[in-house]
C-alpha cells in the first residue's frame, strides 16, 4: 500500500517535495525527544493546503497512516514517524497570510515560526502572546497541536485561548474550516477540541490567532533565594495575594549552574534558587505590583532582588531562563525533561519530595519551571554511557506520580504523544478514555491520523460495547478494543 | 413543551437517571435554573427534563490555587458569594439572574467582562459529564495548566445539552479587583472611540455601547484605576464614577433578541447593518469584543442581516423570539464545519435523545 502511495506521490508532486532517499528520511526519525526513533516510510514537504489534502487523500485511499510535523521540537514524541506511514512536514508552509490590528487577528500557515509572527505583529503594536521557550524555532501548527504554553501564559493563557479559527485537512482528505476572525462561532467549539489534540484529528493547514496589544509598561524582577523552598513560598504568596504577573518562573541551583555555564546571565551568586517575575500592563498597575512582588519575595527570604533597568538587562534575565534546557547539556551528558503540573500551593512540598526521590536514587535533578502555573520541568540528569538510564527514567516516572498524588497532571504543555501514553491511565479511567475516543472517531474513524499517540490502548471506531455485532479480528487478537 | 422532570442529587444519581431513561428510549432536555431554555430551536421531543436544581454543592474551593469545583446546579451568584470571601471571583458576568454554572457553561454565556477574561471556555479547566446512556466521564483536571487528553470541556461548552449533561465543573478563578472606575462618554462613533480607549494603554475589563454612550470599566487596584481613568477621559471625554450604570450588561428587553457577531475591526459596519435594517432598534454592544445584542420586534430582517454579518465574518443568532416566529426560521444560521459537528453528535448521542433538534443544523 505504501509502495503504491509513494509511486502516486512521485508521479503527482514536484520531486523536491517527495523524500524517499533513506539517508534523507533518516533526518526525520525523531522529534525533540530523541530517545524514540523511527525512520518514516515517506516524507512529504508540503507547500500548500492542497498538497496536504492530496497526500492525506492518498493515505485515506490506501489506508496508510500519516503524521504531521512542524519544526520537530516536540518533547513527547508526538511527531514520531512510522515505517509504514507518511510524515507530512509543514515547514515550507511558512506564509503569514495577514496581520490585522483592527481585527486583532493574524492568519498564518502552520509552518510559520512562533517568534516570526510576533515580529510581524510588533510594528502594529501587537504580539502573539503564547511564547514557548522554543519560540525561535517551533511552528504555529505544532503549537496548536500541543496547546503549547510559555512563560507569559500565566496571565495571557495558552495556545487554546488564542486560536480563533482553523483550516484542517481531515483524515479523509477533505478540507474543513472552523471558527474564523469573529468571536463565538455557532455550533460546537471544534477549534477548542482541535487545539491540543496532538495531531490526531487532522492536519492543520491554516491558523487564525488573536493578537494582543503590547503592554505599555513591563518590569522584570530577578530574586535570589537561599533555597528552592523559600522561592516556592514566594510564588505561593504572590499568587495568593492576588497579583497576576505576566510570568513567574523558577530555577534551582543546578539549573542556575547550567545557565551560568552556557549563557552567563549573571544570576545572584550563591543562590539556591532564583525567581523571575515579569509584570506588564498600565504603568500605574505595574508599579504597584512590582512593589508587591518585591515585598513578598523579601518576606519569603529573598537575599537579593534586582529589577531590570532596560531591555538589555531584561533580555539577559530571560536568556538564562529560556536557554535552561539546552544549558543543562553543559553539566550532564544526558537528561530527561519532565513536564508535570501541581497545584501552586503544593510547590514547596512537591519540590522537596522530588529532592528526596532524586537523592534516594542517586540521581541529580535540576528544576526550571513555570512556577506561576505550577508547571514543573524537572530535568533528570544522567549518563547513558554509565548505565544510568533506567534509574533516571525511574526517577522521572516517580515525579509524575508525585504530581498526580497532589492532584496535578502528567503534562502541562509538552503533550502525551508517544512518551506518556502509559501514564494516561493514572489520570483517567478506561471510561474517560473511551469517551475521549468518541472525539477521535468523529474525526478519524479509520484511525490513520497519527495513530498510537496519546491513548494507551489502540481502539477501533465501531459499534459500542453491548451493541457489538461479532468480534473484530483485532479485538480477538487482543490488539485493539472495539469502541 | 411539557415533560416529567428528574432532579438528581449527584453524579451517580444523574447517571442512574440517564441509564433508566436510555432503557426506556426517552428523549431528554437539560435545565439549570431555566434562564436560557428558550435559546436554540425548540427541541423536536422531550420526554424527560433533567434538572440540576438539586445539584447545588460547591465541592471544593482551593483558595490558594484559585480553583473551584462545583456541581452544575450551583447558581453562579452563590458561587461568586462563596469565593468572594477569599477575595476571588469566577470571571464571568452573564446577565441572566439566577443562572447556574452548568447552564452558563452549556450556553457559553458571557457578559461585558469577556473583554478581559474571555468566555466560559477560557475559564473551565475540568469537567465531569454524563452521556445519554449514563456513561460518566471526566476530562481536564484541577490545575490551571494541563494538556493531557482531549479537552471535552471545550466541546461541552456551548453544546446546549445536545451532547450530554454537564455534571460538575472546575474553574480557574481570578482575584477580585479591589477598585473600579467607570467612564461614561458620549461619543458619535463608538468604534473609533473604543479604539481610542484601547490605544491609551489602559486595560479595561469592559467597553460597552448602548446606542448613546460608551461605558469603559477599569477594575484594578486603586492607584491604577485612577490613572487609567484619567487617560481614558483624556482620549474620549466622559464622566468618571465608581458605580456601574443602571442596567449595565443587560440586553434589550424587546420580543426578539438577536446576537450579531463580527470581526473586531467591523463594529461600525455591524452597527450600520443593524440600524439600516432595524431603524430605532435597541442595541447593546460589547464594543471591543465583536458582539452586538439587538432588540427587534420581528424577524423579517433576519436573512438580510445574516447576509451582511457573514461579510463581516460573523453571524446572527436568534436568542429570543415568540414561538411561532422562531419556528419559522433557523435560529442559529449556518455553522462552519457542520458536517464534523454532526459526526461529533453521532458519536456522543447516537440515538439523538439529548435535546434533539435544539442546536445548529437540527442537531
Ligand atoms: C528547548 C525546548 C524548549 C521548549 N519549551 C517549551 C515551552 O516553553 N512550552 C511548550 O509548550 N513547549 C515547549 N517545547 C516543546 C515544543 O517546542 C512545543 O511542543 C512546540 O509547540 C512544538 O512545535 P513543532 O513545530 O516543533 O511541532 P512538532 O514537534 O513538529 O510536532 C508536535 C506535534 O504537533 C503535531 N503537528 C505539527 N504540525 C501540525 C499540523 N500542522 N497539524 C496537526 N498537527 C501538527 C505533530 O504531529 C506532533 O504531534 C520546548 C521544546 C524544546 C526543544
Amino acid at each position: 500500500m505504501l509502495e503504491q502511495l509513494i509511486a502516486d506521490c512521485v508521479r503527482d508532486l514536484p520531486p523536491g517535495q517527495v523524500i524517499t532517499d533513506h539517508a534523507q528520511l533518516r533526518t526525520y526519525e525523531c522529534d525533540g525527544l530523541s530517545s524514540y526513533r523511527c525512520i518514516p516510510g515517506l516524507v512529504i514537504l508540503a507547500e500548500s493546503s492542497a498538497d496536504v489534502a492530496y497526500v492525506v487523500g492518498k493515505c485515506a485511499e490506501y489506508g496508510v497512516p500519516f503524521i504531521a510535523r512542524g519544526s520537530g521540537t516536540g518533547l513527547s514524541g508526538g511527531a514520531l514517524p512510522r515505517t509504514d506511514g507518511v510524515l507530512i512536514v509543514t515547514s515550507r508552509m511558512n506564509r503569514i497570510v495577514s496581520v490585522d490590528s483592527g481585527d486583532e487577528r493574524a492568519v498564518v500557515e502552520p509552518g510559520v515560526i512562533n517568534a516570526h509572527l510576533t515580529k510581524a505583529a510588533l510594528p502594529h503594536g501587537y504580539y502573539y502572546a503564547p511564547d514557548p521557550s522554543s519560540q525561535q524555532v517551533c511552528s504555529l501548527g505544532g503549537n496548536v497541536a500541543e496547546n503549547s504554553g510559555g512563560a507569559h501564559c500565566l496571565k495571557y493563557g495558552f495556545t487554546a485561548h488564542h486560536v480563533t479559527g482553523l483550516e484542517v485537512v481531515m483524515p479523509d482528505g477533505s478540507t474543513e474550516r472552523f471558527g474564523g476572525l469573529a468571536p463565538d462561532p455557532v455550533g460546537y467549539d471544534v477549534v477548542g477540541a482541535l487545539v491540543g489534540s496532538e495531531g490526531t484529528l487532522g492536519v492543520v493547514t491554516e491558523v487564525t490567532v488573536r493578537l494582543v496589544r503590547t503592554p505599555e509598561a513591563v518590569q522584570t524582577v530577578l530574586a535570589g533565594f537561599r533555597s528552592i523552598d523559600d522561592a516556592g513560598t514566594a510564588v505561593s504568596k504572590i499568587i495568593a495575594a492576588g497579583v497576576l504577573p505576566a510570568a513567574v518562573e523558577l530555577m534551582d541551583a543546578l539549573a542556575i549552574e547550567a545557565a551560568e555555564a552556557a549563557v552567563h546571565p549573571g544570576y545572584p551568586a550563591g543562590a539556591g534558587a532564583v525567581l523571575v517575575a515579569e509584570l506588564d500592563g498600565p504603568p500605574s498597575e505595574v508599579d504597584a505590583q512590582l512593589a508587591d512582588v518585591e515585598r513578598l519575595c523579601q518576606e519569603a527570604g529573598a537575599f537579593e532582588i534586582r529589577v531590570a533597568a532596560d531591555e538589555v538587562e531584561r533580555a539577559l534575565i530571560w536568556k538564562g531562563r529560556k536557554s535552561a534546557f539546552a544549558a543543562v547539556g553543559r553539566i550532564s551528558p544526558d537528561y530527561i525533561v519532565q513536564d508535570g503540573v501541581i497545584p501552586r500551593t503544593a510547590l514547596s512540598t512537591v519540590l522537596r519530595a522530588i529532592e528526596n526521590v532524586a537523592a534516594e536514587a542517586g540521581v541529580r535533578v535540576a528544576n526550571v519551571f513555570h512556577a506561576g502555573d505550577g508547571n514543573l520541568h524537572p530535568l533528570v540528569l544522567f549518563d547513558e554511557s554509565k548505565g544510568e538510564t533506567e534509574r533516571a527514567e525511574e526517577v522521572s516516572n516517580r515525579i509524575i506520580d508525585l504530581c498526580l498524588q497532589h492532584g496535578g497532571s502528567i503534562t502541562g504543555e509538552h503533550g502525551v504523544g508517544h512518551d506518556k501514553k502509559l501514564h494516561m491511565g493514572k489520570m483517567f479511567n478506561e471510561i474517560d478514555l473511551d469517551v475521549m475516543q468518541l472525539v477521535r472517531c468523529a474525526f478519524d474513524p479509520a484511525g490513520i491520523c497519527n495513530p498510537g499517540k496519546i491513548f494507551p490502548t489502540p481502539r477501533l471506531c465501531g459499534e459500542r460495547p453491548g451493541r457489538a455485532q461479532g468480534v473484530h479480528p483485532l479485538t480477538e487478537a487482543g490488539i485493539a478494543d472495539v469502541f | 413543551m411539557s415533560s416529567d422532570t428528574a432532579t438528581p442529587m449527584n453524579v451517580a444519581d444523574l447517571s442512574a437517571t440517564l441509564k433508566r431513561a436510555a432503557a426506556d428510549g426517552r428523549s431528554l432536555g437539560v435545565s439549570g435554573a431555566g434562564t436560557k431554555l428558550e435559546q436554540g430551536a425548540d427541541p423536536t421531543s422531550r420526554d424527560l427534563m433533567i434538572s440540576t436544581s438539586n445539584m447545588t454543592r460547591v465541592l471544593e474551593h482551593a483558595a490558594g490555587d484559585l480553583v473551584v469545583t462545583a456541581q452544575a446546579g450551583v447558581p453562579l451568584a452563590a458561587l461568586q458569594e462563596q469565593v468572594a470571601s477569599a477575595g476571588q471571583w469566577l470571571a464571568l458576568d452573564p446577565p441572566e439572574a439566577g443562572a447556574t454554572v452548568g447552564g452558563v457553561v452549556a450556553a457559553a454565556a458571557s457578559g461585558p467582562r469577556r473583554l478581559l477574561y474571555g468566555t466560559p471556555r477560557d475559564l473551565l479547566i475540568g469537567v465531569t459529564v454524563v452521556l445519554a446512556d449514563g456513561t460518566v466521564a471526566k476530562s481536564g483536571g484541577k490545575v490551571v495548566k494541563n494538556v493531557a487528553g482531549y479537552d471535552l470541556g471545550k466541546l461541552f461548552t456551548g453544546s446546549f445539552g445536545t451532547l450530554g449533561v454537564i455534571a460538575e465543573c472546575t474553574f480557574r478563578l481570578h482575584p477580585l479587583p479591589v477598585a473600579r472606575r467607570v467612564i461614561t462618554s458620549t461619543v458619535e462613533e463608538p468604534a473609533i472611540a473604543a479604539r481610542k480607549v484601547l490605544a491609551t494603554g489602559a486595560v479595561p475589563s469592559a467597553i460597552e455601547w448602548d446606542g448613546q454612550t460608551l461605558v469603559t470599566v477599569i477594575e484594578s487596584i486603586e492607584s491604577a484605576c485612577g490613572a487609567q481613568a484619567a487617560d481614558v477621559v483624556a482620549a474620549v471625554g466622559g464622566d468618571v464614577s465608581n458605580q456601574l450604570p443602571p442596567g449595565f450588561g443587560q440586553r434589550p428587553a424587546s420580543p426578539v433578541l438577536l446576537k450579531v457577531t463580527h470581526r473586531l475591526g467591523a463594529l461600525r459596519d455591524a452597527l450600520t447593518a443593524v440600524s439600516s435594517r432595524l431603524p430605532g432598534s435597541a442595541v447593546r454592544a460589547h464594543a471591543a469584543s465583536g458582539v452586538v445584542w439587538v432588540g427587534a420586534d420581528d424577524l423579517t430582517q433576519l436573512d438580510s442581516l445574516r447576509g451582511r454579518a457573514a461579510e463581516l465574518d460573523g453571524g446572527v443568532v436568534v436568542v429570543r423570539a415568540p414561538a411561532e416566529m422562531k419556528a419559522a426560521v433557523d435560529v442559529w444560521g449556518p455553522a462552519r464545519g457542520i458536517d464534523v459537528m454532526r459526526r461529533i453528535k453521532d458519536q456522543f448521542d447516537p440515538d439523538r435523545r439529548m435535546s434533539p433538534g435544539r442546536f445548529v443544523g437540527g442537531i
